[in-house]
């Protein structure tokens, strides 16, 4: 591994009817990281728990040594981007990322000329009244990464944001989601269903099946010669 | 900011200063009275002419509301004077023990002997059904003649309405023991039963029954206010029943003086020559009345003392849900 | 809020008894209102139905003025009815015309239909909601399969009635609980004594607080329970959250088109035409409106607006709360007020204030406290689903982004919002206009409400100037609704 621990998950123990999940291991700080596992294996609620909407019934999530239990979602040192409705539709295109510098909107020029810097930075100069349903898929997730850079926090969760575009597209906002991290130095943890998506963004892979999230391995290494539950989980997409 | 705003203070300060000077006198009144064509604008300015005092009126509802709001108010009451209790309330007014004597003679004008040392009345007049004399011409001249018909009657509910209750007493006045033979008998001729006057009034005008329990002096607004003829009252064989309405002075008021002067002030003319054309009821002491307020007068009253009424009421109203609830 | 006027009736005398009588004013409470719970949801699924998939010219208009006899005062709304189906009414006159046998309104039948009056609008305004919320991808998805109405009514309408129709007959269930007017002038006789009137002679025929409190418990306690029972019954449907609302949804024609006309016309010649009636006997009157009317009037307004801005903040709070998992009592307290008897509320109020102050200097504020409480259950039954739909639509975003706090009401909620906040204003004003309610216990001189000043009018044989003034009265409220309701559309818009 690379670097010092910056994200820890300290026996972190994820309960809810009918669902288990456990996870005790860290990220070095700046990684990239996939989330792959079967449907309903959890990788979402993992998210929902280092993100704050999910309190674990055991263990700590740690930042820079630092636990973030109780923390508010907002309060945490990350931003996140769901599968859907990452974007108020009854504000403009300006204001959704205005947000990423203070949420009560009241923004100096400085902070207006940033948005639009901003904008023009994910390909969406002149788009700044636009309401959300009047932009296309790849265009609301550019939006939506234009608000993440505005936020610049350390840590970046993405749940499956992608997903419902195609692979050319899909492929353009992993790129650019790629230099969003990179600009704001973030570390990135990534829901996916696709390994050509981890093999292309994320250095490190976490599997997560059979109620355990395993501990990080280094992509191409896991994908070549993959464990037999990884094997099983490839073998029936 | 300051400067204006602490002048406004001492201005505001000073002006209620100015009044707490005048003293008031609150006079607690069913909701009709207070209203801008009941007597009450009229007698605020008369008294105020001479008393060198604020007249405050405060309404609730009617004199069945008067009496449960002076029980719930009890001795803390701020007000000075009670106007508008019924006869058939007074018994149950006595025993509250809240009321002073009032110190007047008894009213001059009234059909009957009626004299009570806390109560005083000021305008009475007799419960009667009136009927349009376009669509009903031959009235049914009693109570028996009435259940014996196929004429439709909409009353008043005793239980939430002054002269509901003063027609169960009428009934129980006039028959006794036979009251629920009557009440049984009148069943299929009544429409329906309203919580209030207003609305049986309504519905009588608006043509869904023959004739409504009002009173004898209903027809008089018609024919004096509304130049319109058409309506009159039945006399019934029986005889009518009174409704005495009175006033009478708090014992914990604070300006008792006042208050005394006040009950007083409604036998003189300034305050009974307004209640015909406003309260529409006869005026307690000897009073002209206007043209065309009488056509003609019952042959018999009929009114039970305040300590029989209050005797009879709650079997009379047992009697009357028991004949009726069907 | 409503437990403490309740038992500071209770406290000034305890005890509860129900004695014979008491047991025969609760059998026909409960039979009237089970009768108009039914009624009016039967007959409102229909109509919604045929609103919710037919498009027509003044589509819009119909849906607005058919809210319009929830908003009467009950008293006007009665004369309304009785011009039209009373002895001497309308009906009658045709019928006899046409040599039929007269019907008669007086009765456990009249009752009945006046509460189905007052009460069809917000079923059906309620259960068209339900239509509507059904997302358009559901229907899309439905037609792919060729649904035919049989199947559409199976797989989409039923699970979403089985959600809706139990809180629509528990809201009409409640509401007529209290009946108090409606029920004596059109029950015909003491054999319609309901609940609120057996109150009422406890009060004021026989100053017994205590009766009176139990029987207002007994009340409260039916209203609870229905509003316990309406949970219970309703399933979600769980049709989740789609894009697009207010689906452009294919009716069925031929015969099914036939009978949705039918429906919606009998709907609105049903609500219309007393309203037209009233519209006829007012219009005389209004131009001889003494002063005080426009004084009571601008009154009437102030008070509306104010209890309005008071029900709608706190209903939006314990909406909010209860959409982000607050506790489950905070959705029962909100539902109390609807089966509160309002004299006891009154006199539970005077009997708290009158120890500090005067109660006629607080008549105005207490009024609007009260009018603002007894509005809560319907606004708060508005705004909880699309509380609920906010929360899960951008709840998570808006934790994620750290949007709090008043920049989260103002970017948040009140926009999103705004559409059901206004029809929620527009009614809780309008509510508040008609409402004579504790005014009457408390009221001095001068401040008299317009609902009041009808009821003098009315007391002092001035009937044509009370019909105009009930008129001014019914625009009023018709208009404080409309301007609350397009105002929140056109912010939502």
């Amino acid at each position: 591994m690379q670097g010092d621990a910056v994200l820890q998950l300290d026996r972190v123990e994820l309960a809810q009817p009918g669902f288990r999940l456990t996870a005790d291991w860290s990220v070095p700080k700046g990684a990239r990281v996939a989330l792959i596992g079967p449907s309903g294996a959890g990788k979402s609620s993992l998210l929902s728990a280092i993100a704050g909407f999910f309190p674990p019934v055991g263990g700590h999530v740690l930042w820079d040594g630092s636990a973030l239990d109780g923390l508010a979602p907002g309060e945490r040192p990350l931003s996140i981007l769901f599968q859907d409705q990452n974007l108020f539709p009854h504000l403009t295109v300006a204001q959704n990322v205005g947000m990423g510098l203070r949420t009560d909107l009241r923004l100096s020029a400085d902070q207006t000329a940033r948005v639009t810097a901003a904008l023009a930075r994910v390909g969406l100069a002149g788009l700044e009244s636009r309401r959300p349903a009047e932009l296309s898929g790849g265009q609301q997730g550019r939006a939506a990464l234009a608000r993440v850079l505005l936020r610049a926090r350390p840590l970046l969760l993405l749940d499956e944001p992608f997903a419902a575009l195609g692979p050319a597209l899909k492929t353009q906002m992993l790129d650019l989601l790629g230099d969003v991290a990179g600009e704001t130095d973030a570390t990135v943890l990534m829901v996916t269903h696709d390994p050509a998506d981890a093999r292309r963004f994320a250095g490190l892979t976490v599997l997560v099946e059979g109620g355990t999230a395993h501990a990080p391995a280094p992509t191409e290494a896991l994908f070549t010669a993959p464990p037999p539950e990884l094997a099983a989980y490839l073998g029936a997409t | 900011m300051r400067p204006p705003f602490l002048a406004a203070t001492v201005v505001f300060l000073a002006a209620s200063a100015a009044t707490a000077e005048t003293p008031v006198l609150t006079v607690l009144t069913y909701d009709s009275f207070v209203s801008e064509w009941g007597p009450g604008p009229a007698v605020e300015k008369a008294f105020e002419e001479t008393c060198g005092c604020d007249l405050r009126f405060v309404a609730a509802g009617d004199g069945a509301a008067l009496l449960s709001r002076l029980k719930l108010e009890g001795a803390a009451s701020e007000a000075d004077v009670v106007l508008g209790l019924d006869t058939n309330l007074v018994a149950e007014a006595t025993a509250t023990g809240l009321f002073a004597p009032h110190g007047q003679p008894a009213a001059a004008a009234l059909p009957v002997a009626w004299d009570d040392p806390l109560f005083l009345p000021y305008d009475w007049g007799w419960f009667a059904f009136v009927y349009d004399k376009t669509r009903l011409t031959a009235p049914p001249a009693s109570f028996e003649a009435l259940a014996a018909s196929d004429v439709k009657i909409v009353i008043q509910d005793p239980r939430s309405s002054t002269p509901g209750l003063g027609l169960l007493m009428w009934v129980k006045a006039a028959y006794g023991d036979r009251a629920p033979e009557i009440w049984k008998g009148l069943a299929d001729n009544i429409v329906t039963v309203t919580p209030g006057w207003s609305e049986s009034y309504g519905l009588f005008l608006q043509g869904e029954a023959d004739m409504v329990l009002s009173y004898t002096t209903s027809p008089a607004y018609h024919r004096i206010a509304e130049k319109d003829d058409s309506k009159d009252w039945a006399p019934f064989s029986e005889g009518h029943s009174l409704q005495v309405e009175v006033s009478g002075v708090l014992a914990a008021s604070d300006q008792p003086d006042l208050a005394r002067a006040f009950v007083a002030f409604t036998q003189t003319p300034g305050f009974q020559s307004v209640i015909p054309e406003t309260n529409w009821m006869y005026p307690a002491s000897e009073t002209a009345l206007p043209e065309g307020f009488e056509t003609a007068r019952p042959e018999k009253s009929l009114l039970m003392t305040a300590d029989e009424a209050r005797a009879a009421r709650d079997g009379a109203l047992a009697e009357w849900q028991a004949a009726l609830a069907q | 809020m409503v437990a403490a006027p309740l038992g500071a009736v209770a406290w000034s005398a305890g005890g509860l008894r129900l004695s014979p009588a008491d047991l025969a004013a609760l059998r026909f409470t409960l039979t009237q209102a089970v009768l108009s719970a039914l009624v009016s949801v039967l007959l409102a699924v229909p109509v919604a139905r045929a609103l919710a998939r037919r498009r027509f010219p003044g589509r819009g208009v119909l849906i607005t003025l058919m809210g319009a006899p929830f908003l009467l005062p009950v008293i006007v709304a009665v004369l309304g009815l009785v011009a039209v189906f009373g002895r001497a009414g309308w009906l009658n006159g045709a019928l006899a015309l046409a040599g039929l046998p007269r019907v008669d309104v007086y009765g456990l039948q009249g009752v009945v239909l006046a509460h189905v009056f007052l009460n069809l609008p917000l079923a059906t305004r309620m259960i068209l909601q339900g239509w509507q919320a059904i997302p358009a991808e559901r229907f899309r998805l439905a037609e792919s399969l060729s649904f035919g109405p049989a199947q559409m009514a199976r797989y989409l309408e039923r699970p979403m009635l089985a959600e809706v129709v139990p809180g629509a007959l528990a809201t009409v269930f409640a509401v007529c609980l209290t009946s108090f007017a409606v029920a004596l002038v059109l029950g015909g006789g003491p054999g319609a004594t309901t609940l609120e009137l057996a109150i009422y002679q406890a009060v004021r025929f026989e100053f017994d607080l205590g009766h009176a409190a139990g029987l207002a418990l007994v009340q409260t306690a039916l209203g609870g329970a229905a509003a316990l029972a309406a949970w219970r019954m309703a399933r979600a449907a769980g049709f989740g959250a789609g894009l697009q609302m207010a689906p452009a949804l294919r009716g069925p024609a031929g015969w099914r088109r036939a009978a949705d006309a039918l429906a919606i016309a009998l709907a609105a010649g049903f609500l219309l035409l007393p309203l037209g009636a009233l519209l006829i006997r007012g219009l005389p009157g209004l131009l001889q409106l003494p002063d005080m009317v426009w004084l009571a009037a601008a009154r009437s307004i102030a008070v509306a607006l104010l209890s309005t801005a008071v029900t709608i903040t706190a209903a939006l709070i314990l909406a909010l709360a209860v959409a982000r998992g607050g506790p489950r009592w905070l959705d029962l307290a909100a539902a109390l007020p609807l089966a509160t008897s309002g004299l006891v509320l009154g006199t539970g109020l005077f009997l708290i204030v009158q120890p500090v102050m005067a109660p006629t200097r607080l008549a105005l504020p207490v009024t609007i406290l009260v009018n603002a409480l007894l509005a809560l259950p319907f606004v708060f039954r508005l705004l909880l689903p699309e509380a609920r739909a906010l929360e899960a639509g951008y709840g998570r975003l808006a934790g994620s982004l750290g949007l709090s706090g008043a920049a989260r009401l103002r970017l948040l909620t009140l926009p999103r919002l705004a559409r059901p906040i206004g029809f929620a204003a527009g009614l809780a004003a309008a509510l508040s206009m008609g409402d004579l309610g504790v005014i009457a216990l408390f009221a001095a001189e001068q401040g008299a409400t317009l609902p009041l000043v009808v009821q003098r009018l009315m007391g002092a044989y001035r009937t044509d100037a009370a019909a105009g003034a009930s008129l001014l009265l019914v625009g009023l409220s018709f208009a404080l609704f409309w301007a609350f309701d397009a105002g929140g559309r056109r912010a939502a818009a």
